[in-house]
C-alpha cells in the first residue's frame, strides 16, 4: 500500500497495462517528452519507448482516427484528447466512427480503444478547458463512460477499459490530478459497470461522479455533524455500463434520491438515472429525486465565480436539508 | 488457333492479370448499372452512390493489392468493395437491405464492409477514414507487417481537415499508407474548381507534406495499376506514403437523388469517349486477346450477376431480432444492468 497521486496513478495504470500486453500502445499531444500538460504521463516514453508511446501533432481527429485503424487491425490503442472540450473538434470518430462500426459491420469491425482525457472545471481556465463532457459522450449507443474519482479506481478502472473489446471514454478529472489516495502494491484490474457505495447511510442516497464525489462526501459529513442526517454516497464511476441495481438497491433502503453532477443542467447524467429511479423506484421514493447540477451557462473563468457554478459542498448539503424537511 | 503473344515484350502487367482487370471493370460496370436498375424497380433503399465511369481506380488499384492488403472506402464504396473480391450476391444484398446482405442489411449501401477481403469499412462522414487507413498503416508498422493501408476518397474530401491531418500525421509517421484521390470533377453538385484554391485538389496540396505531386489517368486501368503497385512498393519499403490523384469523371449523378442536370453540355459525351471498360477492351485487342475470350469474360459476369439478383429478390429480409445485435462487443446492447 502506498500513497499515490491521481496523476501518478494515471501514469501507474498505463504502465500496468503496457507491461503486461505489447499491443498496448499510447499516443496524444506532448504526451511521451514532455509527459502531458498535466504531467499525468511522466515517464512512460523512457520505460517503454518511442514506438510505444508517441508524441503527436495537434490533430485530434488523426489521433482519434489513428486510434480506431490500430484497434480495428490489432492494436489496443490507449489516445489522449488533452482538453475533454476538444471532444467537439474530433467528435465525428466519438459519436459515428467509434461506436457504430461494429454494429454497422454487423459485428465484422472491432474498436478496443481507451480515450483518455481531462475533463472538468476548477482551473480557471474558462469555458473552452473546464467543461465536464460525460453526458456528451453517455448519450452516444456503443460507447462505454467512466470517471473514476480516486487514485485507485484510476488504475483499475483504466485497466479495465483497456482490457476491454469495446471503445471506452476514461474522463480524468483535472482537479484531481493533484489528490492522493491510498493504492494498493500489485496488479489491479476493477469492472467497468459497477457504482461503490463509499459512504453507507439509511437517510438519503446521493449519487456523484469524479470530483463531485469528495464534495458529495463531505456534504454527508456535513449534514450527519450538523443536523444528524445520514446519507448515503454513491460512486456512480461508471455512466456506461450504469449500474442501476446498486443505485435501486441503495433507493429502496434511503427512499431519498440526489445526483450531483458538474456537467450542465440539460440532459445531463442525473436526468437519466433519475428517469430509470421514476420508472423503476417510484414507490420506493418518499419525496421528489433531487438533481444538484451546475446551472445550464457556458463556465465562467474568474475564480469567485467558475466556484459558485459547479455544486459545492454547502449547496449539495443545503439542498439535501431542505428537501429532507430537516 | 495461332495467336500473337499475350504478353507484349517488356510489359510488366501480363495477360492474366489483365484478364482479371477487365473482368472486374466490367462485373463493377453491370452491378452498378444493376442498382440503378433495381433502385427504379425500388427494390433498392435509402440512398445509393455508383461509380459508373470511375470503375478503372477502383480496379487498377485492388488488382496491384498483395492479399491482406487494407481497402478503407467511402460511401462511394460499391466498386472498391467488388474490386477485392467480394461476392456481387453480398453487395446488391445489402443495397436492397436483405438477409443475405454482406451486413444483412445493418449498414446499407454506404458502409460496405468485408474485413475477410481486406474491405475495412465504407465511410459516409468525409474524410474520417483517411486517419482510421493511417492507424491501421501504423499498426502495421509497429508489429512489422508488410501489408498496406490503401484509402480511396473524392476530390470534395481534400478540403475538409482530417484530409489535412491524415497526410501530415502520414508524413510524419512514415506510416505504409497510400491515399487515392478520385477527382470525378465535382464535389458532390459543385464543380471541385469553384471551391478549391488549387487546380489539382490532392496534388496540389502534395507539396505541403512532402509528397510528390501524382496526377494520373483514371481512365486506363493500366495506369493506375502502375501507380499503384510504385505506391505500394514505396510504402512496403518504409518509404511512407503516397497520394495519388486520378482524374476520373462519374457518369450518372452524385447520388440517387441527383439527376446531375448542373453538368454543362458535352461533357459526359467527352467523358463517354475515354470510358474505362471501352479503353480496356480495346487494350486486351491490342495484346491480341481474342474477341471470343473478351466476349465470354462479359457473358460470365452477367450470368452470375443476374443469378445474384434473382437471389437478392427471393432473399427474406433481416430478422428483427438483430435490431439490437453488435452494438457492443458481447453481441448485445445492454448499457446498464
Amino acid at each position: 500500500m502506498a500513497e499515490l497521486t491521481y496523476r501518478d496513478a494515471v501514469a501507474r495504470g498505463i504502465a500496468q497495462e503496457m507491461a503486461r500486453d505489447p499491443d498496448v500502445v499510447f499516443l496524444g499531444e506532448d504526451v511521451a517528452k514532455a509527459g502531458g500538460v498535466f504531467k499525468a504521463t511522466v515517464g512512460l516514453l523512457e520505460q517503454f519507448g518511442p514506438l510505444r508511446v508517441r508524441d503527436t501533432p495537434i490533430s485530434e481527429q488523426a489521433i482519434l482516427g489513428a486510434a480506431m485503424g490500430a484497434a480495428m487491425t490489432g492494436l489496443k490503442p490507449i489516445a489522449e484528447i488533452m482538453f475533454s472540450d476538444f471532444f467537439a473538434v474530433c467528435f465525428d470518430y466519438i459519436a459515428n466512427e467509434f461506436p457504430k462500426s461494429r454494429y454497422m459491420s454487423n459485428g465484422q469491425t472491432k474498436c478496443p480503444l481507451v480515450v483518455r482525457t481531462g475533463n472538468g472545471a476548477g482551473s480557471r481556465f474558462g469555458a473552452q478547458h473546464s467543461q465536464s463532457v460525460e453526458n456528451w459522450c453517455m448519450m452516444i449507443p456503443g460507447l462505454k463512460v467512466v470517471a473514476p474519482s480516486n487514485p485507485r479506481d484510476v488504475i483499475g478502472l483504466l485497466a479495465a477499459a483497456v482490457r476491454d473489446p469495446d471503445p471506452v471514454i476514461f474522463l480524468e478529472h483535472k482537479s484531481l490530478y493533484a489528490t492522493k489516495g491510498e493504492v494498493p502494491d500489485g496488479e489491479i484490474v476493477d469492472t467497468l459497470g459497477t457504482a461503490s457505495i463509499v459512504r453507507p447511510g439509511k437517510d438519503a442516497t446521493i449519487l456523484a461522479l469524479a470530483l463531485m464525489v469528495p464534495r458529495a462526501l463531505a456534504a454527508a459529513e456535513k449534514l450527519k455533524a450538523e443536523h444528524h442526517i445520514d446519507c448515503e454516497v454513491i460512486d456512480v464511476r461508471s455512466l456506461v455500463p450504469l449500474d442501476t441495481q446498486t443505485i435501486l438497491g441503495s433507493l429502496a433502503r434511503t427512499h431519498r434520491l440526489f445526483t450531483v453532477e458538474e456537467n450542465p443542467r440539460l440532459c445531463g447524467w442525473g436526468a437519466e438515472i433519475v428517469s430509470i429511479a421514476a420508472d423503476e423506484g417510484f414507490y420506493d421514493l418518499d419525496g421528489p429525486p433531487v438533481r444538484i447540477t451546475t446551472p445550464h451557462i457556458p463556465l465562467p473563468a474568474a475564480d469567485i465565480l467558475e466556484d459558485i457554478a459547479l455544486p459545492t459542498v454547502d449547496r449539495i448539503a443545503d439542498r439535501v436539508k431542505r428537501s429532507l424537511g430537516a | 488457333m495461332a495467336r500473337k503473344p499475350a504478353r507484349a515484350p517488356n510489359d510488366d502487367i501480363g495477360e492474366d492479370v489483365r484478364l482479371r482487370m477487365y473482368r472486374m471493370l466490367v462485373e463493377i460496370r453491370e452491378a452498378e448499372q444493376r442498382a440503378f436498375d433495381l433502385f427504379l424497380q425500388n427494390l433498392v433503399k435509402g440512398t445509393s452512390h455508383l461509380s459508373l465511369g470511375q470503375e478503372a481506380v477502383a480496379v487498377g488499384f485492388a488488382c496491384a493489392m498483395q492479399p491482406g492488403d487494407l481497402s478503407f472506402c467511402t460511401y462511394r464504396g460499391h466498386a472498391h468493395t467488388l474490386a477485392r473480391g467480394v461476392p456481387v450476391e453480398k453487395v446488391l444484398g445489402e443495397l436492397m437491405q436483405r438477409d443475405n446482405g454482406l451486413m444483412r442489411g445493418k449498414g446499407g449501401s454506404m458502409h460496405l464492409t468485408s474485413e475477410e477481403h481486406g474491405v475495412m469499412g465504407s465511410y459516409a462522414i468525409i474524410g474520417a477514414h483517411l486517419p482510421i487507413a493511417c492507424g491501421a498503416a501504423w499498426r502495421a508498422q509497429y508489429k512489422g507487417h508488410s501489408d498496406v493501408s490503401v484509402c480511396f476518397f473524392g476530390d470534395g474530401t481534400t478540403n475538409i481537415g482530417a484530409f489535412h491531418e491524415a497526410l501530415n500525421f502520414a508524413a510524419v509517421w512514415k506510416l505504409p499508407v497510400v491515399f487515392v484521390c478520385e477527382n470525378n470533377l465535382y464535389m458532390e453538385y459543385t464543380p471541385i474548381g469553384e471551391v478549391t484554391a488549387v487546380e489539382h485538389p490532392a496534388a496540389g496540396r502534395a507539396s505541403a507534406y512532402g509528397l510528390e505531386a501524382i496526377v494520373i489517368d483514371g481512365q486506363d486501368a493500366d495506369e493506375v495499376y502502375r501507380a499503384a503497385m510504385k505506391a505500394y512498393e514505396k510504402a512496403r519499403a518504409g518509404g511512407g506514403p503516397s497520394l495519388i490523384e486520378c482524374m476520373t469523371y462519374r457518369y450518372s449523378g452524385h447520388s440517387r437523388a441527383d439527376p446531375a442536370k448542373y453538368r454543362p453540355e458535352g461533357e459526359l459525351d467527352k467523358w463517354l469517349k475515354r470510358d474505362p471498360v471501352k479503353i480496356y477492351r480495346e487494350r486486351l485487342k491490342q495484346f491480341g486477346i481474342e474477341e471470343k475470350v473478351i466476349e465470354k469474360i462479359g457473358a460470365d459476369v452477367m450470368r452470375v450477376l443476374d443469378d445474384a439478383t434473382e437471389k437478392c429478390k427471393a432473399a427474406p429480409m433481416p430478422p428483427l431480432e438483430l435490431l439490437t445485435t453488435d452494438v457492443y462487443a458481447d453481441g448485445g446492447w445492454a448499457w446498464r444492468n
